[in-house]
């Protein structure tokens, strides 16, 4: 490893979902401002790993967690972390796109209005920066009030992006983010993650072996909710360590 | 007759019994409603509207139940509203799935369908006799508001339950706190739902003249009511007094006051159609 600071670490970390054995034992440190892929076939638990980063496993009946998630060194999974503040600095880019069925400008603003900053010129200046930081701005700097749902997938998933970088968070989360989306929109929410990575520790779950190879600095191979094998992008996908991450990537199951 | 020529007839009998079938009650209201505008419409006037209860038939009007009746509409939408909402609010998105949450459930699905009479008679031993209202209008708005509570509760969280679980996941990744994501996603999102619910319980309540019989709203009050500690009466009441007199003149009289009552509910349903139009169209999942 580099000697970049270690910026998420998971330390002996298991998850259950009532009596099903989530994920197991899993030991991972990622540095700051990389990318890091998490691949594996459906249902490896890479997705639920993803989320156990800002916690929205949280709300699932029967989902519980033992061992230790740090952010920055600070255990997130303690009781005296409140988790709007984990998520502040933890964002996350969902699978499907998700805007709000308000205004640009509105989704944008969300996560600042809801920490209470009323300020407009402060909002606005926050809605460029994001909107400019995830290659939107010069699409809709004209129609800031038209609805969110009028975008089309490329562009909605490129809002949430910005809509998450709107409250300055440190890490970004994205589980697939672009598996939904035609591959010039692909393309773009590619290009914007290696633009990102400069300023933010990203963490992205993708289905895409390509993707993964394209995008990410170190990967991680999950089955069966293991990790099974961890190293630099470029290592994993020339010289695999493990038999079950080989057959993986060369597409032999999955 | 193959049987495929079979099949097809078959298929061409069931389509023109579902149409026999759906016409039953569209004919039948048809019919009913012919029948009160003939009877009816030519006693419709500026007097009848704004003329006290009478003895006689030809100088009676209906001024104190359509005011009444507004009186009831607005202090149920005041009390049910927000009771209402906040239930159904509460049941799908804080109540934990337990026994004590579905025993809730079923019991609130039941409290719908129980007639309405029965509300009547739990309304004159809480509100008029224990809480000593009398048979006023805050009274009759209490037990019409116990009476359509559960299908606001229910159409509440049908509504809530149309918002998709990624609206949720997308407000709650921002750092909003569950009030919040209820505050400015879920509720803003299925408050068209929520209102045609609200709308079409209401216009239920309106038409309802049992309860308010049960707990002592009068057919005869000679004055319009100022307050909501008032004695009352309501187009239902009024209507249900004079079809029970002998006279011709009477019952004309109440096929009039069908009208208006009639014209304040279709009011109240196309507004729920309205809404419930504008909200589809602005909001495709």
């Amino acid at each position: 490893m580099s000697k970049k600071d270690i910026k998420l670490e998971a330390q002996a970390l298991n998850a259950y979902y009532g009596d099903f054995h989530a994920l197991k034992n899993i030991n991972i440190a990622m540095e700051e401002k990389n990318v890091t892929a998490f691949i594996g076939p459906s249902g490896c638990g890479k997705s639920t790993f993803l989320r156990t980063f800002n916690r929205m496993n949280d709300y699932i009946d029967g989902f519980r967690v033992e061992g230790q998630i740090l952010l920055d060194g600070n255990n997130i999974y303690q009781k005296d972390v409140q988790v709007d503040e984990l998520r502040k600095q933890v964002g996350m880019v969902f699978q499907k796109p998700n805007p709000f069925p308000k205004s640009i400008f509105e989704n944008v603003v969300y996560g600042l209005k809801i920490q209470g900053i009323k300020n407009k010129a402060v909002l606005a200046e926050a809605a460029e920066k994001s909107l400019r930081q995830a290659a939107l701005w010069d699409e809709v700097k004209d129609n800031l009030n038209k609805s969110a749902l009028a975008l089309s997938g490329g562009q909605q998933q490129r809002l949430c992006i910005a809509r998450a970088l709107a409250i300055s968070p440190t890490v970004l989360l994205m589980d697939e983010p672009a598996s939904a989306l035609d591959p010039i929109s692909t393309a773009k929410i590619e290009e914007l993650i290696y633009e990102l990575k400069n300023h933010y520790t990203i963490v992205i779950v993708t289905h895409n072996m390509q993707q993964a190879g394209r995008v990410s600095d170190q990967t991680a191979f999950f089955y069966m909710g293991e990790l099974v094998e961890y190293a630099k992008t470029k290592t994993m996908f020339t010289s695999p360590k493990d038999n079950r991450t080989q057959n993986y990537i060369t597409g032999r199951f999955g | 007759m193959t049987n495929s020529e079979k099949n097809r007839l078959k298929d061409k009998a069931f389509q023109v019994f579902g149409i026999f079938c759906t016409f039953i009650g569209l004919v039948v209201l048809a019919i009913f409603l012919f029948d009160i505008v003939i009877e009816g419409v030519k006693r419709i006037d500026w007097d009848f509207l704004t003329s006290l209860p009478s003895r006689r038939a030809s100088r009676a009007g209906i001024l104190t139940a359509w005011v009444g009746t507004l009186w009831i509409l607005v202090l149920t939408t005041l009390i049910a509203f927000p009771l209402g909402v906040a239930a159904g609010v509460y049941l799908e998105e804080y109540g934990k799935k337990n026994r004590l949450s579905s025993f809730l459930e079923i019991n609130i699905a039941n409290l719908a369908g129980v007639p309405s009479i029965i509300y009547g008679l739990l309304g004159l031993e809480i509100f008029v006799r224990q809480m000593r209202l009398g048979g006023s209008l805050l009274a009759g708005a209490l037990t019409l508001s116990l009476l359509i509570l559960p299908i606001i509760i229910v159409t509440t969280r049908e509504a809530i339950k149309s918002v998709p679980r990624s609206i949720r996941d997308g407000s709650f990744a921002l750092g909003a706190s569950k009030w919040q994501t209820v505050w400015f996603q879920v509720l803003p999102a299925s408050f068209g739902g929520i209102l045609t619910g609200i709308i079409l319980a209401l216009s239920r309540a309106v038409g309802e003249a049992a309860p308010l019989i049960v707990i002592g709203a009068l057919a005869y009050v000679p004055f319009t009511p100022s307050s909501p500690m008032d004695e009352f009466t309501v187009l239902p009441i009024q209507i249900f007094n004079w079809t029970s007199r002998p006279q011709e003149a009477f019952l004309n009289n109440a096929a009039a006051a069908i009208i208006v009552l009639l014209i304040i509910t279709f009011m109240l349903n196309g507004i729920a159609v309205y809404l419930r139009n504008r909200q589809q169209r602005k909001i495709k999942w």
